[in-house]
Order: C-alpha cells, then sequence, then structure tokens
C-alpha cells in the first residue's frame, strides 16, 4: 500500500519548470517591449529623423533623467489630483448609492439628476467649474472627482439592488434591522460591483486630471504633467513631451495595479471572477 | 378519505398535543390578480412533521412562505397559539427556514454563515462559538467550519443551510423543496439526516415537496394540495410501526404509503384538469 502511495507521487519538480508559466508570462511582453524600443531607435538612426519630430528613446531617456526636477514635482501634482478625486469618489459613490437605495421614491426623484450630470462631457463643464472654484487645483480636484464618481456610483446602485432575493428574505425572517441587513448582507454582497467601479474609476480620474488641466491651462509652480505636456509642446522640446507622457502612462499603470490588487485581495477567496477555472 | 376538511386525527398511540400554528381561511391574492391561495385552512401541531404535497403552482410554497411572515394574507388569519408573537405578528426566533437555493453568503465562511442569525440577534462570536460547532457537527460539518461555500458540494451545502436554520434552536422548520436539486444519492442521505434531527430535537417541521416518494417517506401526516386556486384537496395521517430507515423503504408499508399518497395527488391533479 505504502509502495503504491509513494509511486503515484510525481517527482518535485525544479524551480523553473514549477514556475515556467509565471515566467513566460512576465518575460514574452517584456521582450516585446525591448523589441520595439530598440526597432523604434533603429528606425530614428537609420533615417536620422530629427528631435524636434520624433525623438529617440535615448533621447527620451535623457530628458527624464535632465528634466526630472521640473517633471517629478508635476507628476506628483497629478498623483495627488488623481488619488484626491478617487478617494472623494468613492466615499461620494457609495454614500449616495446607499441614500439613493433608502427607496423607491428617493431613486425616482435623484437618479435623473445623476445621469444628466454623468452624461455631459466634463470638458464642457470644466470653465464653469474653473468660475467657481477659488482655486485651480480645487477646480481640477471638482473635474476629475465628477468623471471617477459616476462608475462609482451606478455600479454601487447596481450592486446593492443585486442582491440575492432568498437572502433578503432570511434576514427578514430573522428580523434583521435596516442598518444591519445593509452592512452584513448589502455592502458585502455588492463588493464585486465596488471593486469594478473602483478600476473603472481608478482609470477616469487620471483621464480627468489630465483633460481638466488641459482645459485649465493652469501654469506655474503648481501645475501638473498635463500642463508640461503642453509647455513641452509650445517649446519644441519634443523629448521632455515624451518623457512626461510616459511618466503619465506609468502612473496610469500603477493605478490600475494597485486597484486590481485591492479587487483580488478582497474577493479571491470568494468571488467568481477572482477564480480559476477548473478544468 | 377526508377531503378539504380536516379532521384532526391524531396519530393511534399519540396524544394530542397543543397546536403550534392555526391558519383559518387564508386567502393571497398577489398584485398581479393571481389567486395563489383560496380558503386555506391549515392546524399544525408541535412535533408533527407535515409534508406538503401539490403539483407545482398548487400555492404550497406560498403557503409555507406566508407562514413564516414572508408575504402578508389577503384574508383570513394565522395565529400561534403557543409562542410569544413580536410587533409584525409573527414568533420571532421560533421559525427557521430552508430554501430550495442554499442561500449562503459566498463572502462569509460555513462558520460565518450559520452565525449570522445569532449576529442579527446580538450574540457575539465567542458566545455562539460552541453553539455553532456543535449545530454543525450535528450535521456533520464540523471539519469544514472555515470552509467558504464554493469549496462544498450541493449537499454540503444544504447541510450548511440546515445548520444555520437549526442554530437558533426553533420550534418550526420550514423548509421548501430543500433537496429538489441534489442528486438522489444525496437526497436520501440528507432525507435521513432531517428525520433524525426531527426525532432527537422534537422540532415541527412543514416540508414543501413535489415528491412522492419523499412526503411518504419523512413525514407522518400528508397535506395534498391542489392547483388554481392552491386549496388543500386532502389531509391524511401517516402512520408506521415501523423505524423510517433503509429498510422502510423497501417495505410493503412503505409501498403502500406511496401508493395511497400517489393516488390522493393524481386525484388533486385531475380535479384540476376537469
Amino acid at each position: 500500500m505504502a509502495d503504491t502511495d509513494t509511486a503515484l507521487v510525481p517527482p518535485k519538480p525544479g524551480f523553473i519548470s514549477r514556475n515556467r508559466d509565471t515566467l513566460l508570462r512576465t518575460l514574452v511582453p517584456i521582450c516585446v517591449v525591448v523589441c520595439l524600443v530598440l526597432l523604434w531607435q533603429f528606425i530614428i538612426t537609420v533615417n536620422s529623423i530629427p528631435q524636434y519630430i520624433l525623438p529617440g528613446p535615448l533621447a527620451v531617456a535623457n530628458s527624464l533623467y535632465n528634466d526630472w526636477g521640473t517633471l517629478s514635482p508635476a507628476l506628483w501634482v497629478t498623483t495627488q489630483i488623481t488619488m484626491q478625486a478617487l478617494a472623494l469618489a468613492l466615499i461620494g459613490g457609495v454614500g449616495i448609492a446607499v441614500f439613493l437605495i433608502q427607496s423607491k421614491w428617493i431613486e425616482t426623484a435623484f437618479y435623473p439628476i445623476t445621469v444628466i450630470l454623468q452624461v455631459t462631457p466634463i470638458v464642457a463643464i470644466a470653465p464653469l467649474i474653473l468660475i467657481y472654484a477659488p482655486t485651480t487645483q480645487v477646480a481640477l480636484l471638482i473635474c476629475a472627482f465628477l468623471v471617477a464618481f459616476f462608475p462609482i456610483l451606478s455600479n454601487m446602485v447596481q450592486g446593492l439592488k443585486s442582491v440575492d432575493h432568498n437572502l433578503l428574505n432570511l434576514f427578514d425572517l430573522y428580523g434583521a434591522s435596516r442598518w444591519q441587513t445593509l452592512l452584513y448582507l448589502k455592502l458585502p454582497s455588492s463588493l464585486p460591483y465596488f471593486m469594478t467601479g473602483l478600476r473603472i474609476g481608478g482609470g477616469l480620474a487620471l483621464i480627468a486630471a489630465v483633460v481638466a488641466e488641459f482645459a485649465a491651462g493652469s501654469a506655474g509652480a503648481g501645475s501638473g504633467l498635463a500642463f508640461r505636456l503642453l509647455e513641452s509642446q509650445y517649446r519644441l522640446n519634443i523629448p521632455r513631451l515624451f518623457a512626461a507622457l510616459i511618466l503619465l502612462s506609468l502612473l496610469g499603470v500603477v493605478i490600475f495595479a494597485i486597484t486590481s490588487f485591492i479587487s483580488w485581495f478582497f474577493l479571491h477567496r470568494w468571488h467568481e471572477s477572482s477564480l480559476k477555472r477548473e478544468n | 378519505m377526508s377531503m378539504s376538511q380536516a379532521p384532526l386525527i391524531p396519530a393511534p398511540g399519540e396524544t394530542r398535543r397543543r397546536p403550534l400554528v392555526v391558519m383559518r381561511s387564508v386567502s393571497k391574492t398577489f398584485s398581479s390578480g393571481t389567486l395563489a391561495l383560496s380558503d386555506m385552512s391549515l392546524t399544525v401541531e408541535g412535533g408533527e412533521f407535515v409534508s406538503l404535497l401539490g403539483p407545482s403552482g398548487c400555492g404550497k410554497s406560498t403557503a409555507l412562505r406566508i407562514i413564516a411572515g414572508l408575504g402578508d394574507v389577503s384574508t383570513g388569519t394565522i395565529d400561534w397559539p403557543s409562542s410569544r408573537i413580536n410587533s409584525k405578528g409573527l414568533p420571532e426566533g421560533d421559525i427557521s427556514f430552508v430554501f430550495q437555493e442554499p442561500t449562503l453568503m459566498p463572502w462569509q465562511t460555513v462558520f460565518g454563515n450559520v452565525y449570522l442569525p445569532l449576529k442579527l440577534r446580538g450574540v457575539s462570536k465567542s458566545a455562539a462559538r460552541d453553539e455553532i460547532m456543535n449545530t454543525l457537527a450535528t450535521v456533520g460539518l464540523q471539519d469544514f467550519a472555515d470552509a467558504y461555500p464554493r469549496e462544498l458540494s450541493g449537499g454540503m451545502k444544504m447541510r450548511v443551510s440546515i445548520a444555520r436554520a437549526l442554530v437558533t434552536k426553533p420550534k418550526l422548520l420550514l423548509m421548501d423543496e430543500p433537496f429538489a436539486a441534489l442528486d438522489e444519492i444525496t437526497r436520501q442521505k440528507l432525507n435521513d439526516d432531517v428525520l433524525r434531527l426531527w426525532r432527537e430535537t422534537g422540532i415541527t417541521v412543514i416540508f414543501v415537496t413535489h415528491s412522492v416518494f419523499e412526503s411518504a417517506y419523512l413525514s407522518n401526516r400528508i397535506v395534498v394540495m391542489k392547483a388554481r386556486p392552491g386549496r388543500v384537496h386532502a389531509d391524511f395521517p401517516l402512520v408506521t410501526s415501523l423505524e423510517r430507515d433503509a429498510r422502510y423503504r423497501t417495505s410493503e408499508e412503505y409501498r403502500q404509503a406511496c401508493e395511497k399518497v400517489s393516488t390522493m395527488l393524481i386525484e388533486a391533479i385531475g380535479g384540476e384538469e376537469h
């Protein structure tokens, strides 16, 4: 019996063969990016394209290094606006969603207003916000907030309303209070929807922060990456424009990674979206 | 056989017990205008195992939900002679419900799911721990307290659902076709478990099913219902001298019981078609 048992256990695989999939999954995309960058540099060099039309990756890296003193405060400003907007959007989105589902009448009365605000392009309201907001920073924050807020709100409303009816019956049966039903049933059961809202909202907050800054055209010490981008364009400092662009996409990637991780962390033990299919 | 007006004949050898729930001429009309229940009267006594049997659409689930207080009656009354009544007219804490689906919270472990009714009553987790583990042991799931529902089989999920219903030590257990979605072997096992729990705890069970065999195996009283509108067609006790176990399933007595129940059900369905 013991013999057959040991015979059934496969030999322990080495590190590389055990993590083969993960390694491939990481290495292949990196190789592709490296190849594209090399190709980019190659084309620039062979065709001797001038920097003010298309700078090579070396020139961009150079600019990233030399202009770090200008770019890093701008990166920080954009990061701050995006994160603050996202945080406000999370609080506001969840709070208002909970308020909206309290009664059919509240929802009927207020939901159209939220939809109107949502479908109005943010660039169109930006000038108005700029007039009313005390500082440009606040205006940018409001713009980014408004854009990030709606996906979170609509996802939360959807989630709070998609609670299993039998579980609701069960809570009724045990005489659960409104507060208990919200806390123990509606909020946890809408967590997957919240996470979807978070991921969409995180991406949109960054986009909105950039778009709002384009619209605001703010200048000076407190300006973000979007302004640096425009400025570089006016001055035909194209390598710096590319450097700012790269920082923006890196910021986007980081936000995406963080929100995806948060989503995985809270859902992986129970939700289908975070599970591997077992077949 | 007695029809409609169900005389409450106690089974031979049994003494008459106090009524637990009394439905008097209960009717239920849905907002769509459908008459789901018409003039249904039913008295269930403490310790009974009653099956509500009937074709789909006969209102057996509606009746169960009304007893549980999930939905109001349109006319008629429901009384609880031996319970303390809360503001909603329900004997809170005395009823538990097992749905056709396990209806577990996927974000909670087995422990967390069974803890729910006690949590809603404000019992702390540490105070509830022993009770929960004991209840899990009665359904054979003591080793799965930390598992999430998705890790369990259909039968195990149903056991969790039953454990959650029993953890409050209710007087009345309402079961709405709880095993309809399970395979035959799992269903028979769970039937035996429910019977054992019924014998051990002295709980009263109202069991909705569309299976003749299940109702004949489990119950000591069967209420056959008729559809459109839902009403009681027949109400009779099912007495057996045998222990209800694997041997009972193959006994002549069980066969006769099935035949009797089956005849009643065919009558109920036939009456609807003419």
